[in-house]
C-alpha cells in the first residue's frame, strides 16, 4: 500500500538509477541517517557505545571490505584479521610519530597502507583460486600476526609487545584514549561507516563493480569479453583491504585502546568477519550491516536475557550462547543460504504487493 | 508476552535499583574457553570469601557485599563489555585476572576513578603509584617473580650462576614477554646465559621448543605459561626427561591443573608463589561451615584449597581489608570507588592482621603507599609432590632484587607517563 513504485515518477536517468528507487525506502533511509547522526549521539552512554555500537560500526566496515572481495569479486580470503592488524599497527605508528595530525588523516592513511599490503598478498590470486587462494590468504594472516609480534619496531619497543592508543583529537575533540566522550567516538566511527558504505555501494554498481562480478561469475568468460583480470582482482584486493584497514585502525584506536596482536587479530577474527558476510549475505552492502549487527548484538542480547533477566550462572549462559549462535548459523545456512539480505529482499517483494498479493 | 517481558525487565531494574546500598564487587571471571581451568578456581575462591563475610559477619562494617559476576572468556572485547556493564553499579574494585584486559582497563579506570587490582599479573610498572594512580599490583609482580626465581637458583648454587644456562619458555603474549627484560638484566648481573623460547597461544604445540631444550641442555628452565600451555609443558619436560626439580614455573604455572595430567612424572616440579598453599588455616573451617556446608559455594564447590582457589581467596581478603581501611579513613560504611582507592593505597598487611583473619603466614607482610603500589615484593617457592598430590612451600617469602627491578620500573613507567602526559602526584 505504501511500499510501491506506482505514482513515484522519475524524470531523469539519475533518479531512475538511485539506490532506493521506492519513496518509502528512501524516506526510511533518511530517517535512519537522521536518528544515527541526530538523536543517538545525544542519548548515548559508555555502555551503549563500547559494548554495542562501536563494535557494530567497526565490524560493519570490515564486513563491507570483505564483502567486496569475497561477495563481489569471488576471491575467498581468510586474511581479514591480519589486514586489520596492518591497519591497527599503521595507525599506531602514525599516531605516535605525528601526534599533531588529525585522527581522520591517520585512519585514512592506515587504510591506504593496508591497501598496499592487501595488493601484495593479493598477487597470488592471479594464478590460484578457490580453496588454494584461501590457503594463501591464510598464510598472510599468520605471517602478519607473526611479524607484528616479532619485530619490536612495530610496537615501539614496549616491554610487553602491546600497543596502546595515546590521546588524540579531531578539531579539539578527544577521539582516542580513556577520556574520549562516548558520543565523539560513536560519531567518528559512524562517519567512517557512512562514507565507506556510500563508496562501496557506488563502486559496486558502477564499472568497477561490474568487472568484479564478471570475474566472480566466470573469470575466463570475463577475460574474453574484455575485462582485465589483473586490474579487476587487484582493485578488489586494494579496495577491500582499504576498508578492512580502516576497520582495524578504528578497532584499535577508538574501540579497544590497547591491542595484543595475537589475541585481538588472530585467525578467529578472520572467521568472525567471514561469518558476518555469509550470514548477512554475500554480495550485498545491506548484508554486511545485517551480518555485523547479528553477530555483535546477539551474544550481548543473550547475555542480558540469561544473566541479568533470568539470573542464570554466567558460565551456563556463555555455553548456551555458543550453542544458540551456532544453531542459528546452521539454520540460516539451511533455510536461507543467501543470508539476511535475501530475507530482506523477499520481505520487500512481499511488501510491494501487500495487502493484495494476487 | 510483550507485557511479560516488560515486567520482567522492569522487575530486574527494580531489583537492581535499591541495591545501591551494597558494596558492589564485580567479578570478571572466565569459566569458559581455553583458560577456564585457571579461571574457575580463582573466581570460586574470590566469591566464596565474600559469601563468607556476608554469612558470618553480615558484610563489611555492617554493609552487605554484592558480587556481580561477568563472563569474559579471557577475551579482551568481552572484558571491555563486562567493564562497561558493571561500572555503573558502583563497582569498587576490578580484578580481571588477565593481562590483556588489564592493559585495556588501566587508562579506563583512571578516567572513571575506580581502582584496579592486578594481583601478580598485569603491567609490572604499575607498581609505581606515582604514575599509575588507580592500578595496584601488590603483593608481588612478574619482575619480582623473575628475580625470585633467579634468587632461588642463586641460593641453590651457592650464590653463583656464572656460566649456567637458563631457558625461559613463555606464552607469546604481553603476559609472557613481561619477565624477559628483567631476566636479561639479571643475566648480565649474575653472568648466566638466557635463552627465550616463545610458545604461541594457546600452547598445545611445544614440540619444537622442547626439542631445542633437549639440544641446548639448559641447566634450568623457567616458564611463564597459562592454561593448557602449562600441562603440555610439564608433559613435554617429562618426555625429554628434563629433571623436574630444575623446572620452575611462575605462579600462574603452578596449580594442580598443570601437574596432575603428567602424573608421577611431574614429581618435583617447582613454582613460585606469593601466598601459602593448602587448607591448614582456621579460615577454611569457617568457609566449610558457613559457605560450603550451607550450599552457598560458588561454582561446583569442589575447588576449595587448590592453589588458584587460595589465590582468589587471598585477592578477596586483600580487597576486604582495603574496604575496611577505606571505611575507616572516610568514616562512612558505604564507600565510593574513590574512597576504596584511598583505602587500597593505605593498606597494610601485618602478621597480626593475617592471624586475626585466620590466615597466619598465608601471605607475606607488606604495606602500600602512594609511591609503591606493589607491596614489598616477597616471593616464595612451592614444590609438587605427585604421590600425595600436594604442593608444599619449600622456600619462604623472600626479598627480590629491588635494585634491578626498581630501575626497570622507573624506566617503563616514565615512558608511560611521557606517552600519556601524566604528572607525578606523590
Amino acid at each position: 500500500m505504501f511500499y510501491r513504485e506506482a505514482g513515484d515518477f522519475k524524470t531523469s536517468y539519475t533518479d531512475d538509477s538511485q539506490t532506493f528507487p521506492i519513496k518509502f525506502d528512501r524516506y526510511r533511509y533518511y530517517v535512519v541517517l537522521a536518528v544515527a547522526f541526530g538523536i543517538i549521539p545525544f542519548v548515548i552512554n559508555d555502555y551503549w557505545a563500547n559494548a554495542l555500537l562501536l563494535p557494530f560500526l567497526i565490524y560493519a566496515i570490515a564486513a563491507i571490505g570483505l564483502n567486496i572481495l569475497v561477495g563481489y569479486c569471488g576471491q575467498v580470503s581468510l586474511g581479514t584479521g591480519g589486514f586489520m592488524a596492518v591497519g591497527a599497527y599503521a595507525c599506531y605508528k602514525l599516531m605516535t610519530s605525528f601526534p599533531d595530525v588529525s585522527m581522520f588523516i591517520h585512519v585514512i592513511l592506515a587504510g591506504g597502507i593496508t591497501a598496499i599490503v592487501g595488493v601484495l598478498f593479493g598477487l597470488p590470486s592471479l594464478r590460484i583460486k578457490g580453496f588454494y587462494l584461501a590457503v594463501a590468504t591464510l598464510a598472510a594472516q599468520f605471517f602478519l600476526v607473526w611479524l607484528f609480534n616479532r619485530v619490536p619496531w612495530f610496537y615501539n619497543y614496549s616491554a610487553s609487545g602491546q600497543i596502546n592508543a595515546p590521546e588524540r583529537d579531531v578539531f579539539g575533540i578527544i577521539i582516542t584514549g580513556p577520556n574520549a566522550p562516548a558520543w565523539a567516538t560513536y560519531i567518528f566511527c559512524l562517519i567512517f561507516l557512512a562514507v565507506s558504505a556510500l563508496i562501496a555501494r557506488n563502486l559496486t554498481r558502477g564499472t568497477t563493480g561490474r568487472t568484479w562480478m564478471a570475474i566472480r561469475d566466470m573469470d575466463i568468460a570475463a577475460e574474453i569479453i574484455g575485462v582485465n583480470p589483473l586490474k579487476a582482482k587487484m582493485s578488489a584486493f586494494a579496495v577491500s583491504s582499504f576498508f578492512i584497514g580502516i576497520a582495524g585502525a578504528l578497532f584499535f584506536a577508538v574501540y579497544l585502546g590497547a591491542v595484543e596482536v595475537g589475541e585481538v587479530f588472530g585467525i578467529q577474527k578472520s572467521f568472525l568477519v567471514l561469518f558476518m558476510i555469509i550470514i548477512g549475505g554475500l554480495g550485498s552492502i545491506f548484508g554486511s550491516f545485517a551480518g555485523a549487527a547479528f553477530l555483535v548484538l546477539l551474544p550481548v542480547v543473550l547475555k542480558v536475557v540469561g544473566v541479568d533477566v533470568l539470573g542464570w550462572p554466567t558460565d551456563i549462559v556463555a555455553h548456551l550462547q555458543l550453542v544458540i549462535v551456532g544453531a542459528l548459523i546452521i539454520m540460516f545456512l539451511i533455510l536461507e543460504p543467501h543470508g539476511l539480505a535475501q530475507l530482506w529482499r523477499v520481505a520487500k517483494e512481499k511488501l510491494r504487493l501487500w495487502p493484495f498479493p494476487h | 508476552m510483550k507485557l511479560k517481558l516488560a515486567t520482567a525487565a522492569l522487575s530486574a531494574l527494580m531489583a537492581a535499583g535499591p541495591a545501591l546500598a551494597d558494596l558492589v564487587i564485580p567479578d570478571l571471571s572466565y569459566r569458559t574457553g581455553p583458560y577456564a581451568a585457571g579461571g574457575i578456581p580463582f573466581s570460586d575462591g574470590y566469591n566464596d570469601y565474600f559469601t563468607l563475610l556476608n554469612e558470618r559477619d553480615g558484610g563489611i562494617g555492617g554493609v552487605p557485599i554484592r558480587m556481580v559476576e561477568c563472563e569474559t572468556g579471557y577475551n579482551t572485547e568481552k572484558g571491555v563489555e563486562c567493564y562497561e556493564a558493571t561500572k555503573g553499579e558502583g563497582a569498587l574494585v576490578y580484578q580481571p585476572l588477565s593481562t590483556g584486559i588489564t592493559y585495556q582497563l588501566i587508562p579506563k579506570v583512571t578516567a572513571d576513578d575506580i581502582p584496579l587490582h592486578t594481583m601478580g599479573y598485569g603491567r609490572t610498572s604499575a607498581k609505581n603509584g606515582d604514575v599509575f594512580s588507580h592500578t595496584f599490583n601488590y603483593p608481588a609482580n612478574y619482575w619480582d617473580g623473575a628475580s625470585g626465581a633467579v634468587n632461588y637458583l642463586l641460593e641453590e648454587n651457592g650464590d653463583d650462576l656464572s656460566g649456567k644456562k637458563i631457558a625461559l619458555v613463555y606464552h607469546n603474549s604481553a603476559y609472557g614477554k613481561e619477565p624477559i627484560r628483567t631476566l636479561e638484566e639479571l643475566s648480565k648481573k649474575h653472568g648466566f646465559e638466557l635463552v627465550a623460547l616463545p610458545v604461541d597461544h594457546p600452547g598445545q604445540e611445544q614440540k619444537s621448543q622442547w626439542l631445542q631444550i633437549r639440544r641446548d641442555r639448559p641447566d634450568y628452565v623457567l616458564m611463564w605459561g597459562w592454561g593448557v600451555m602449562n600441562q603440555v609443558a610439564v608433559q613435554e619436560a617429562a618426555n625429554i626427561r628434563f629433571p623436574m626439580e630444575n623446572f620452575i614455573g611462575i605462579w600462574w604455572s603452578g596449580s594442580e591443573n598443570d601437574v596432575l595430567p603428567a602424573g608421577e612424572a611431574a614429581n618435583g616440579y617447582k613454582a613460585l608463589t606469593f601466598h601459602n598453599v593448602g587448607t591448614d588455616f582456621p579460615v577454611f573451617d569457617d568457609l566449610q561451615k558457613h559457605v560450603v556446608d550451607a550450599g552457598k559455594a560458588a561454582g561446583a564447590g569442589d575447588q576449595v584449597g587448590t592453589v588458584l582457589y587460595n589465590r582468589g581467596l587471598y585477592a578477596a581478603v586483600l580487597a576486604a581489608e582495603a574496604i575496611k581501611k577505606a571505611q575507616e579513613i572516610s568514616g562512612n560504611a558505604e564507600i565510593t570507588p574513590s574512597e576504596m582507592r584511598a583505602g587500597m593505597e593505605a593498606l597494610e598487611m601485618t602478621e597480626e592482621k593475617m592471624a586475626e583473619l585466620g590466615l597466619a603466614n598465608f601471605g607475606p607482610t607488606f604495606s602500600v603507599s602512594c609511591e609503591n603500589h606493589g607491596g614489598d615484593a616477597l616471593v616464595g617457592v612451592t614444590q609438587w609432590d605427585a604421590a600425595n598430590k600436594t604442593w608444599t612451600l619449600i622456600s619462604d617469602f623472600k626479598q627480590t632484587d629491588g635494585e634491578v627491578i626498581g630501575a626497570l620500573i622507573d624506566e617503563d613507567s616514565a615512558a608511560y607517563a611521557a606517552e600519556n602526559n601524566i604528572e607525578g602526584r606523590c
